[in-house]
């Protein structure tokens, strides 16, 4: 009876420790989000996002980085989600496991783990120097563009999965070629998780600093084409912290910045939960 | 018709070779613009050198490598704890009312962006350490406190999928055999989803290695071997990210070359990952 007793001891103070840890990393999670959001909500008002920085940032908004960041990330989806759902379709609809796609499959992963430092690095010499972009908004939008390449490929790849092969073989019995089955069956039935992973992109495309620094520089000006040198939200954050211009607006920047990664964090997960949960 | 649907298929298989090619060009053109300086100064020089001095020419990384595994360690005896905790709370434990918040918390923690974090272990994190524990406070264990968390979601996710993979069969006949709740969870599932718990641990190593931004704000970079976790440190990433903004010739060489060191530690760590979720599957 004592090791009985015993064991369900270890369980009860097991359990405990499980919840303590579970709980704990939630609550700091929303300690940081609050921390920052306290400080940096009463700054935003509309004109702090419409109105361009002005003093390296110490006084205005953020409209033109915000601007820049939206064109960044547009270069980066415009680009990497056809590369990756056609990626996508080629492992799932076009090829059994072979070497090919195992390479493939290897070489998504390999990329998956790269820092962005490294994509920061390759795109400045690649992009900035060798092929004459310069610090600009398509430099940067296609260094994005492979950081976001393998996480497009796997949920695009997940939804095609998640589609039932009877759908595929009504479509070829009514005379359907492979391309078509493809565009009219498959597409449109994993469109919703392909735009989840193409939603995380943009969150991620977003919150990246460290190789957008390097390859779209931190140029306050109003872009004017895909040439021009831009300044991201979090570039633009990370500099008036660091550089200690302005710690209200660094706040308001950063609160901003959590404020549009939350909203595009929860359209996914809420369609993640819509037509992804359900199906499979 | 037929010929059509050839093209198409070629085109595809084109665009699926795609992020080879960006590996592959990756991997050419850090090693182009770095190897060559390695060559100059010599292998050994540059790893095993202790001074850092761009200016004379002086590029010896070791305290940044040093320094890059005192962080992930660090980072580590945090997440490792942690992950796990929150794994077996999500695949175990969790009442379904709570499942439905808490899953995304976690997902949310992988979408904060790391100068958020950085941010905040700025302002929250180095002035308790500094007030209360001593040193600087911009400290390894500043960074590896944040980098911990950081890798929360890559442990969690990973894991995870590692635990849901294995028979419901496992978990049946424990319980069967009279075994409690958790020693069916400690003694029989997380030893059998061991490979994959394994692997996700060693992504996580690699994201510690390869954070930048977060570690740039927080560590306070001192090109030094660390002697204790109070101490500011210089790593490998942030080597890169402080001085690439005004770094040119040789000096610009020498921080491919510390990327090209970075991208093997980082490669050596994927594999092994790979390997080890592969051996899983079999």
């Amino acid at each position: 009876m004592i090791i009985n007793r015993s064991r369900y001891l270890t369980q009860a103070i097991a359990k405990i420790l499980i919840w303590m840890g579970a709980l704990s990393t939630i609550a700091v999670m929303i300690l940081i989000l609050f921390q920052i959001l306290r400080e940096g909500l009463p700054v935003l008002h509309l004109s702090f996002f419409l109105e361009s920085p002005k003093e390296m940032g110490r006084e205005g908004g953020i409209f033109s980085a915000i601007v820049g960041t939206a064109a960044l990330t547009l270069v980066a989806i415009v680009v990497g989600a056809p590369l990756g759902i056609g990626t996508a379709i080629f492992l799932r609809e076009y090829t059994r496991e072979s070497r090919i796609s195992r390479m493939i499959r290897f070489g998504t992963d390999c990329l998956a783990g790269v820092p962005s430092i490294i994509f920061g690095l390759f795109g400045f010499v690649f992009f900035v120097i060798r092929l004459n972009m310069g610090w600009s908004i398509l430099s940067g939008g296609l260094t994005l563009t492979a950081m976001i390449l393998p996480t497009v490929i796997s949920t695009a790849e997940e939804s095609i999965k998640a589609i039932p092969y009877s759908y595929r073989e009504v479509s070829y019995s009514l005379g359907g070629t492979k391309w078509q089955t493809v565009t009219r069956v498959v597409l449109p039935n994993a469109l919703p998780g392909i735009f989840t992973g193409i939603l995380l992109s943009v969150g991620r495309s977003i919150g990246e600093t460290a190789a957008v620094i390097l390859t779209a520089g931190s140029s306050l000006v109003m872009p004017t084409s895909l040439f021009s040198p831009i300044r991201t939200m979090s570039v633009h954050f990370y500099i008036l912290a660091r550089e200690g211009i302005s710690m209200k607006m660094a706040y308001g920047t950063g609160a901003a910045l959590i404020l549009f990664v939350l909203i595009i964090n929860v359209m996914a997960q809420w369609l993640i939960n819509r037509y992804i949960r359900h199906r499979t | 018709m037929q010929y059509q649907e050839k093209i198409i298929e070629k085109t595809l298989l084109l665009i699926a070779l795609s992020s080879i090619l960006i590996l592959a060009l990756i991997t050419f053109f850090i090693f182009e613009e770095g190897i060559p300086l390695i060559l100059k100064v010599g292998l050994k020089a540059f790893l095993l050198g202790e001074k850092w001095i761009p200016s004379k020419g002086l590029f010896g990384i070791f305290p940044m490598i040093v320094s890059s595994f005192w962080v992930t360690i660090g980072a580590l005896l945090l997440g490792i704890p942690l992950g796990l905790a929150c794994t077996i709370f999500l695949s175990e434990l969790i009442p379904p009312s709570v499942g439905t918040l808490f899953r995304p918390a976690i997902q949310l923690l992988a979408a904060i962006p790391s100068v958020i974090y950085g941010f905040w272990g700025l302002i929250v994190l180095v002035p308790l350490i500094r007030n209360h524990l001593g040193g600087p406070g911009l400290s390894i264990l500043a960074g590896s406190l944040v980098l911990g968390f950081m890798i929360l979601p890559t442990i969690i996710t990973i894991s995870e999928d590692a635990l849901k993979a294995l028979p419901p069969s496992y978990k049946a006949g424990a319980l069967a055999l009279g075994a409690t709740h958790w020693q069916t969870i400690w003694r029989v599932l997380i030893p059998a989803a061991r490979s994959g718990i394994v692997a996700s641990v060693i992504l996580g190593m690699g994201r510690a290695i390869g954070e930048t931004m977060a570690m740039i704000m927080i560590l306070g970079n001192a090109v030094k071997l660390p002697a204790s976790f109070f101490d500011s440190a210089r790593t490998l990433t942030t080597n890169i990210g402080i001085e690439m903004g005004y770094a040119s010739g040789g000096h610009r060489q020498a921080l491919f070359a510390t990327g090209i060191v970075l991208f093997f530690i980082i490669m050596a760590l994927n594999t092994l990952a790979v390997f080890l979720s592969k051996r899983r599957a079999h």
